[in-house]
């Protein structure tokens, strides 16, 4: 296997890494507000990594622009999410208070 | 120990954790929570249709991510536009 390959296994891994750190978060953590935290980066840097690793095994240009514009979807939805969460716990007008 | 192995245990991997995720849907205590990890579910399964790609030579498989990710944002703001008091 050529370097190239042993970095993209590498990045594959640190992904994972990212996605497993999120679900202990995620079930650890003891409030919705670090909850979030947790999840947000497990969302953003996890599949990241994840899709940096497969672009670094080349393929192609048409799969490569779906897996970048992919990340990007997922970015621009957990960010969005995260906001709209915190600020409606912070504001407490959900359902969550009964 | 070929690059489908890798992803195949990838993919195993990523599953025990949507796996272990759903324990957090189940007992809440919150919505936010159920949708906070329902939302780490969606990520895993997009990475999950990624890895699987090569594994089981499914190319579409990217387009069925493609949708996923532009679809991922519409469960949480529709959850998060609800009011209780418009629920009588």
């Amino acid at each position: 296997m050529t370097p190239l390959s042993w970095l993209a296994i590498a990045c594959i891994l640190a992904g994972v890494f990212f996605f497993i750190a999120g679900t202990v978060g995620l079930m650890r953590l003891p409030d919705r507000l670090s909850r979030l935290h947790a999840l947000t980066k497990a969302d953003n840097v996890g599949l990241g990594l994840l899709v940096l690793g497969l672009l670094l095994e080349g393929p192609g240009l048409l799969n490569g622009i779906k897996l970048v514009l992919i990340w990007l979807f997922v970015l621009a939805a957990s960010a969005t999410g995260a906001h709209l969460i915190a600020k409606r716990a912070l504001r407490g007008d959900g359902e969550d208070d009964r | 120990m070929s690059l489908s192995d890798i992803h195949l245990a990838v993919a195993l991997l990523l599953l025990s954790t949507m796996s272990i995720g759903l324990i957090r849907v189940a007992i809440g205590p919150t919505p936010s929570d159920r949708l906070m990890a329902a939302q780490l579910l969606g990520t895993s399964g997009i990475g999950l249709l990624l890895v699987l790609i090569t594994v089981i030579r499914v190319p579409a498989l990217i387009d069925v991510a493609l949708v996923f990710s532009l679809l991922a944002a519409v469960a949480i703001v529709a959850f998060t536009r609800r009011r209780v008091e418009e629920d009588t």
